[in-house]
């Protein structure tokens, strides 16, 4: 295992950290009944007597979120198994039947690692399937649970299927937790299992986090912190949480296993005045489901179907172009943009250029991507690598290529662009610059303060059809001809 | 005209529709006016539509007017126990905690019922969440035994044996998690069929102890029982615990009789029965043998475990099942100034006292700490019965037993010795353990003209074979 | 007879199970509780460890369902059933006591 530099909550600490992240599948359907997985519906209305835990209904599972378990599991070497669900008993409000449908002793994933960039490997406990309560709307004391006067429920969320996944206790600073979880959120949208909206509360993470002095080898108590909605808040509460430990050893006082919650606002983890009661779920064998055991035939098709994942690319990335920006590597190698680049690598295209291209342009229109397709990215920067098309003709030639699904020649003539001819612009260049004859002396003579302008007299002219830097180059060529035969 | 309305079976009861011997309507208008006779004394239903039967006889009877073909339960009239989701009647598990909810979909059997023509008349009184023996939990109202009104009906599903029973209706529907179908069956001189857990969907049956409870039906004759299961067994994608399995034929094999099937009596079992309960069982063997059956005895101690892991398995679920009902979404809500205070007050004043010590069980089985002690232990029972069972279909195909050991005990009797009103279910409890199907047939009555039920148990899914023994238990002992 | 559960069980029981006993229930249930449990109990006269735990009687596994829509509740449905509504939603009161 690599090491790294860590940062430690104070002078001879380390935290000891372990992330619970969990995830809401990308199905159609909730996790036992027909209703649609959907964020942002009106409050109430994708309910049905199952996910309402109305009197006499009965949970089915849904095929699809057992497939999407089985991506995630092949993508963190899990070990995929037989599966039971089990309950989880105790009363809330927001879960219909006052018990969860999870998975506890027996997951459909057991064990499994994740390689961070960093090149350090976290262990994967477990990712299992359970589902996810409804909302909580508090009204009254300014919205908070603490304080409101009561509250209002939407049972849309309630059902919808959830993956837990759980680390093991292996990350060791908050910027640790964050590339953790900025990793796995790639491998799970990547494996199309989530969206990975944190702000739409799909991937939501609970951190459970302890301190020790440096060199200490066993764990000590650790506190539970919920609401972490945000990898900002995730690292803010990390670092809250582990000098509020520090301290409280400091002064000599005990701490105590505990739930708390991420304060935002204030900046502060908080205890809630939640009521002692021991954790005791009840758990048993959920006797309205049969266990779950995947195909041992499914699981090697998934595994063969799996997608090249955030790790392989950027190893892959590290042997075509060794010395890209990190930030222009994770751009690359997100899924929006990485079937461009392969595409482009696969087809001869410079590296550098084809990074660059991505990382700039691609970005930019991938909101509005529309027709332009991998082969026709290609396309485009085929020419560009052939010298025959500019940079800034390349740049509108993509952002029309988004919008415009004629072929890409037929598109550049449509345009105007034509490929490049040498000789054309030099005449261009020469036509422009004609009416300019002081201002040419001046750059014959030396001032290249001068040839900016000129340039910028082409480029109003003809800037659609030719590039500043072909442009440019033209005006240098002149010049020299003009000189050699002053001479 | 009308008393012989009354005794016509399913099956004559269609052959007279169709020759228009009777029309719909007046097939409804009998039962409604033994409805009216019999309900005041027996006690038997929580609810009743017979303007809504009614509707529907004359649509019926206007269809069949017009050459429709109609379905295979067409103008039998039919009391649905109260723990059966309908959208025509409320649904209240004859629990407050319930009170005047109306569910918005019907369980699938309710809706098999309709889609075969099937007239509901009401729904019927059990014990609260069908936790007893004897229909006395019921928060509404105590059903009667037709043939003493000062003695229980059975339970828990004692309002549709009694309903039958009584001829209110023609067929009942019970839910069966330690016995709730054949034992009330038992007790009121009817026939009541447990199929083989899976057989028919649980959707829309309100939770006891989700991997005991079975939907099946109670009725005056094997034949009609047979006829009601083929139209309610089967397939439900609703229900993942419901077998894939085609629902089996079942009324035309009835009369293969029985030569060369090998029955043995369950001797602990008996000796679990009265004298004259026992005496029962013998007739019906002695039927068996008469009708060419080999028969013989053998012991499963085992299954007196039964009872034990039953009243830890069934709690347990329960516990769990009935946690839902928590005043936020339907039913009771009792004022509390936190979520939590709510909840309490609404199950405290929701809930019956058995009903609570039920809950109060299964807790403290799944609670930490006592998990392993009782509940692992519990299923091992399950295990354990289950291999007595195999061991027993090696050398016989169908079992014979008492269905109760005691006929019908007096109202109030055992209501304060919970023990002694479990142990009512000593010799159904086991079927439900092991998932296997039971069905109870009435044979003859004691000394007080009480009836006695005597019960045969066959391996999982022989339900055409079970039915063609109680057939010919059936014929033989009539 | 001894009582198998006490009554600090019985009341810790009831909390879990979101009930509230009188004294004099709290002293009725520990009685008869205890009754069950003994009977209960005579589950542990056997050996049972080569009896391996059964879960369920069935033995099926993966009954899934497909991945499709279906048509669920209307909400004015849905908020009929509820003791307490507001706007589109179930009301409850507080989650956590007063301060």
């Amino acid at each position: 295992m690599k090491t790294r530099a860590t940062t430690g909550p104070a002078e001879g600490w380390e935290y000891v950290i372990g992330l619970e992240v969990h995830t809401e599948l990308k199905t159609a359907t909730k996790l036992f009944c027909g209703c649609p997985n959907a964020f942002g519906e009106e409050p109430n209305t994708s309910v049905c007597p199952v996910c309402l835990g109305l009197p006499g209904s009965l949970p089915v599972m849904n095929v699809q979120a057992v497939d999407f378990a089985i991506r995630v599991g092949l993508a963190l070497d899990a070990t995929i198994q037989r599966s039971q669900f089990h309950r989880k008993n105790y009363f809330y409000p927001d879960m219909p039947k006052d018990y969860q449908i999870s998975q506890y002793d027996v997951p459909i994933n057991a064990g499994g690692h994740l390689e961070l960039p960093s090149g350090r490997v976290i262990g994967i406990e477990r990712a299992h399937l359970e589902e996810d309560t409804g909302k909580l709307i508090h009204r009254g004391g300014h919205g908070r649970i603490e304080s409101a006067e009561y509250s209002l429920i939407d049972y849309n969320r309630s059902g919808v299927p959830l993956l837990e996944i759980v680390s093991a206790p292996d990350i060791r600073d908050p910027e640790e937790a964050k590339e953790y979880v900025t990793e796995l959120r790639s491998i799970l949208v990547a494996v199309g299992a989530s969206d990975g909206r944190m702000e739409e509360g799909s991937l939501r993470v609970d951190a459970n986090v302890s301190v020790r002095p440096i060199g200490e080898a066993g764990f000590r108590t650790r506190v539970e912190i919920k609401n972490l909605n945000s990898l900002r808040s995730l690292v803010r509460a990390l670092e809250f949480e582990g000098l509020r430990q520090v301290h409280l050893y400091d002064d000599g006082e005990a701490m105590i296993q505990q739930t708390r919650f991420w304060d935002e606002a204030r900046s502060v983890t908080g205890a809630l005045r939640l009521k002692e009661e021991a954790n005791d779920y009840r758990y048993f064998p959920e006797p309205d489901l049969p266990p779950v055991a995947p195909d041992p035939d499914l699981i090697e098709d998934r595994r063969a179907e799996l997608p090249e994942l955030p790790s392989t690319r950027r190893g892959y990335l590290a042997r075509v172009l060794p010395d890209l920006s990190d930030d222009l590597r994770e751009t690359v190698i997100a899924d929006a943009c990485w079937p461009y680049f392969r595409a482009a690598i696969d087809a001869n295209i410079t590296p550098a250029r084809a990074a660059a291209r991505c990382a700039n342009e691609l970005t930019a229109l991938l909101a509005d991507i529309g027709v332009l397709t991998p082969a026709r990215f290609v396309e485009v920067l085929a020419l560009e690598d052939r010298g025959e098309l500019g940079a800034s003709q390349v740049k509108i030639l993509l952002r029309e290529a988004c919008v415009d699904s004629t072929a890409v020649p037929e598109l550049i003539a449509k345009l105007g662009l034509s490929a490049r001819d040498v000789g054309a612009i030099k005449s261009m260049v020469a036509e422009v610059v004609a009416p300019f004859a002081d201002e040419w002396e001046r750059y014959l003579d030396g001032d290249e303060k001068i040839a900016g302008f000129l340039v910028g007299q082409v480029m109003r002219k003809y800037g659609r059809q030719i590039s500043g830097a072909d442009a440019r180059q033209a005006l240098v060529e002149l010049g020299d001809e003009a000189r050699k035969s002053a001479d | 005209m009308n008393d012989e309305i009354l005794d016509w079976g399913i099956a004559e009861l269609a052959r007279r529709l169709e020759s228009r011997e009777v029309t719909t309507v007046e097939v409804i208008d009998a039962y409604q006016e033994q409805i009216a006779i019999q309900e005041p004394e027996v006690d038997a239903f929580l609810s009743l539509d017979l303007e809504a039967a009614r509707r529907r006889a004359i649509d019926q009877d206007d269809r069949r007017s017009r050459g429709e073909t109609l379905g295979g339960l067409a103008g039998v009239p039919i009391a649905l126990k109260d723990n059966l989701c309908t959208t025509a009647f409320p649904t209240t598990a004859a629990s407050k905690i319930l009170e005047g909810w109306t569910p918005p979909y019907n369980a699938t059997v309710v809706d098999r019922i309709l889609a075969q023509d099937g007239i509901v008349v009401g729904k019927t009184n059990l014990d609260e969440f069908a936790m007893g023996s004897s229909t006395e939990n019921s928060a509404y109202k105590v059903t009667k035994n037709p043939y003493d009104l000062e003695r229980v009906p059975g339970g828990s599903s004692g309002g549709s044996a009694a309903a039958v029973a009584s001829r209110m209706a023609l067929v009942g529907l019970g839910s069966d998690t330690g016995g709730s179908i054949r034992q009330p069956a038992s007790l009121t001189g009817v026939v009541g069929f447990k199929p083989t857990y899976g057989r028919v969907s649980r959707y829309g049956l309100l939770a006891f102890a989700s991997s005991l409870d079975q939907i099946g039906p109670l009725t005056a004759s094997v034949e009609d029982a047979a006829l009601v299961a083929e139209a309610i067994m089967g397939h439900d994608p609703r229900d993942a615990t419901s077998l894939q399995e085609a629902a089996p034929s079942l009324v035309r094999p009835l009369t293969e009789g029985v030569r060369g099937i090998r029955v043995g009596i369950v001797t602990n079992l008996v000796d679990t029965a009265t004298p004259q309960v026992q005496a029962s069982v013998l007739r019906a063997a002695e039927v068996l043998t008469q009708s060419g059956a080999s028969v013989a005895e053998i012991s499963l101690d085992e299954l007196a475990f039964g009872l034990a892991a039953y009243y830890v398995v069934a709690p347990a679920e329960a516990s769990s099942n009935l946690a839902r009902y928590d005043g936020v979404r339907y039913g009771l809500r009792e004022a509390g100034s936190t979520v939590e205070e709510m909840m309490i007050a609404t199950r405290t004043k929701g809930f019956g006292p058995e009903v609570k010590r039920r809950i109060m069980l299964g807790t403290y089985a799944l609670s930490a700490g006592y998990y392993d002690a009782f509940y692992v232990t519990a299923q091992r029972v399950r295990t354990l019965v289950r291999t007595a069972f195999s061991r027993a279909y090696e050398a016989f195909d169908l079992l014979l037993c008492p269905t109760s050991p005691t006929t019908a005990f007096r109202i109030g009797e055992r209501s304060s010795d919970p023990v002694e009103m479990y142990r009512s279910d000593v010799c159904t409890i086991p079927s439900n353990l092991s998932g296997d199907p039971a069905i109870s047939i009435p044979a003859g009555v004691d000394a007080d003209g009480l009836p006695i039920g005597v019960q045969l148990l066959g391996p999982a899914l022989s339900e055409r074979l079970l039915f063609r023994a109680a057939y010919a238990v059936e014929r033989g002992l009539r | 007879m001894t009582n198998r559960i006490d009554q600090e069980d019985v009341a810790h029981i009831a909390q879990l199970a979101r009930l509230s006993l009188s004294d004099e229930e709290l002293i009725e249930y520990q009685s008869t509780l205890s009754r069950i449990l003994e009977v209960i109990e005579v589950m542990n006269s056997e050996d049972l460890s080569s009896y391996p735990p059964m879960d369920h009687p069935l033995e099926t596994v993966n009954l899934l369902r497909d991945d499709v829509v279906h048509q669920g509740l209307d909400r004015e449905v849905v908020l009929a059933m509820a003791p307490s509504s507001e706007d589109e939603y179930f009301r409850v009161p507080r989650i956590l006591g007063a301060p």
